[in-house]
């Protein structure tokens, strides 16, 4: 199964993934009119220290301790992606308490986000990806 | 091969899917003495608030016990393990045998003796869907709720009775909410977000007996309507104590989720077992822990390997938007980040993060999980900067490659 991986030596720093992914997940016809003066909630970020940048996003484990921990029964896995049921999800927060990779967040209507490598959305690609000018993500088999 | 396993909520559910990992095709039988297809047992009270349903509460799809081949016997109790006869009796007078049998019988609310409690009319402890339901038809505005019991379950239970009931009281005799999983300060702040929604609090106070309706406390009478019982939860060890097996508190179990007695496997929060922040034994009644104690249990049980050997007391919980997360062990020296709307506290001992509790902030608090359960040195840690904010930079490039260049 093809996943998102990153490469800190290629990260800019930028942040277009961010806007990428926050555009890709809220849709519409245009970036601009989309995120203007809005408060994005990517599920992709930028971490920085020390010169060095790199995103960071749901690694969609071989075996999600989300999944396990989740009170609701609301995280599934469809042919490897890790996917919220938000008719389920009641925002308890207890898949932020177990994640290791800090990838999940709370979404609109107080249910949990986090990337479904733009399936459920469907853009069909991951937009972090194709946005990246400096293919510092990639999205592939491992 | 044929396994048998006794309850049928989170931890069974583990079981079940631990199995068929590793064998698709072996008998499989549920006994469980609720009638009702798997549900959550922590949604009740969001069901109370509407936030939930019936349907949506389900744990599992209702083609799941025909999807994995499971046959279950739901409404009916075990009574007795024959464990030299691989036998499980009933309460309906059938017996069941097995090769291989799981315990995941859960825990019941415990009722402490109090004068007067068997008089009272209309109480409950608020622990099943069975529970739920019966609270939601008792309720209206002209009831007034007193529950026993300021920790997890009472508080929750609170909060989603404010604005159905005409009044909320909380007794405990801890001098501050949460006590199991909170300091004073954040407990403090808790209380405050209750306090605010009109949730009165009586603290440090015990009820002394009961007359009809009115508690009787040290200082105080509390006249009540309907009264909720949730002073904590006792481990149900009997099947396996009756049996001979060993049990503490809790049924005791390895890393494997093996009890003493041969092919007897136990999981969830009937157990008993290593905490590896602490270092010591407990009883941690939490439903990542069961369904985790629940799939090692299925899988080994399958003839498959599995250890659940990185547990830890964790819990998140939240009150009107205000969220806390705690885990580990506040054991060791405490160093405290503070800033406007959060607290946020850790614990560090013989060099590793031990323990943390979040209030207010709680982004990312899985980073910090992490540095518990692996025991990740804190010389390969920016500590400072990551107790500000959690977040992999802070870890030594090894530790951020295997997290973002590998499949995990
Ligand atoms: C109101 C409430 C809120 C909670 N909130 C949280 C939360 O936010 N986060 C969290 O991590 N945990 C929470 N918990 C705890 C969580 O529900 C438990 O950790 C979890 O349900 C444990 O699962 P289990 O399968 O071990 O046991 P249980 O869920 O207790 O299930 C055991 C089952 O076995 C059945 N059984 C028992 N004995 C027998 C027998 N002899 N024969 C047949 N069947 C039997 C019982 O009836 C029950 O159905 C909450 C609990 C409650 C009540």
């Amino acid at each position: 199964m093809k996943r998102i991986f990153v490469n800190e030596k290629w990260c800019l720093g930028c942040r277009l993934c961010e806007y990428n992914c926050a555009f890709a997940n809220k849709g519409g016809a245009n970036m601009y009119l989309a995120l203007k003066n809005a408060v994005i909630h990517p599920n992709i970020k930028v971490e920085e220290k020390d010169g060095i940048t790199y995103a960071v996003s749901c690694r969609h484990c071989s075996d999600p301790i989300c999944k396990k921990s989740c009170i609701a029964g609301a995280i599934k896995i469809e042919n490897g992606v890790v996917e919220i049921d938000k008719s389920k999800c009641v925002g308890c927060y207890t898949c932020v308490l177990v994640c290791p990779y800090g990838a999940l967040s709370i979404g609109e209507n107080g249910v949990m986000q986090k990337c479904e490598l733009c399936i459920t959305n469907g853009n069909g690609t991951p937009a972090c990806v194709s946005g990246c000018p400096n293919n510092a993500i990639v999205f592939e088999e491992r | 091969m044929k396994y048998l396993i006794i309850g049928n909520s989170i931890a069974s559910i583990g079981v079940i899917e631990g199995i068929r990992h590793i064998d698709k095709t072996g008998e499989i039988t549920v006994v469980g003495d609720e009638k009702r297809h798997v549900y959550s047992r922590p949604l009740i009270s969001y069901l109370i608030q509407g936030k939930t349903d019936e349907d949506r509460m389900k744990y599992r799809d209702d083609d799941f016990y025909k999807r994995n081949g499971v046959n279950p016997i739901l409404g009916v109790s075990a009574v007795k393990i024959e464990e030299k006869q691989k036998k499980v009796f009933l309460s309906d007078g059938r017996e069941l045998s097995y090769d291989v049998l799981a315990i995941a019988t859960g825990a019941s609310p415990f009722i402490p003796p109090i004068d007067g409690y068997d008089k009272v009319k209309d109480k409950i402890a608020f622990f099943t869907l069975d529970d739920a339901e019966y609270l939601k038809s008792k309720i209206d505005k002209s009831k007034r709720v007193l529950i026993v019991g300021a920790g997890l379950i009472g508080l929750k239970c609170a909060e989603c009775l404010v604005g159905k009931v005409k009044s909320i009281t909380v007794v405990d005799h801890a001098d501050f909410v949460l006590h199991s999983i909170l300091d004073n300060d954040e407990a403090k702040e808790v209380q405050n977000v209750l306090s605010k929604q009109g949730i009165n609090f009586i603290l440090s106070s015990g009820i002394q007996k009961f007359e009809e309706n009115t508690a009787i406390t040290e200082n105080d009478k509390i006249g009540f309507d309907i009264l909720v019982m949730a002073v904590g939860v006792r481990p149900n060890v009997s099947l396996i104590k009756d049996a001979g097996g060993k049990v503490d508190r809790g049924i005791l179990v390895d890393e494997k989720c093996k009890t003493s007695l041969p092919d007897v496997y136990a999981c969830g929060d009937c157990t008993q077992y290593f905490d590896i922040s602490s270092e010591t034994e407990k009883i941690m009644a939490i439903l990542p822990n069961a369904y985790m104690q629940g799939e090692t249990a299925g899988i080994n049980m399958a003839g498959g390997t599995a250890s659940f050997d990185k547990a830890i007391p964790m819990n998140s919980i939240g009150f009107f938007g205000y969220h806390i997360i705690s885990a580990g062990s506040y054991d060791g020296e405490e160093s405290v980040e503070r800033g406007k709307g959060y607290l946020k506290k850790f614990f560090v001992k013989d060099g590793v993060l031990k323990g943390f509790i979040l209030a207010g902030d709680v982004n990312r608090a899985g980073i910090y999980t992490r540095m518990i359960r692996d025991k990740i040195p804190l010389a390969d840690v920016d500590f400072d900067l990551i107790k500000k904010e959690a977040s992999l930079i802070c870890f030594v490039k090894s530790i951020r490659d295997s997290s973002l260049t590998k499949v995990v």
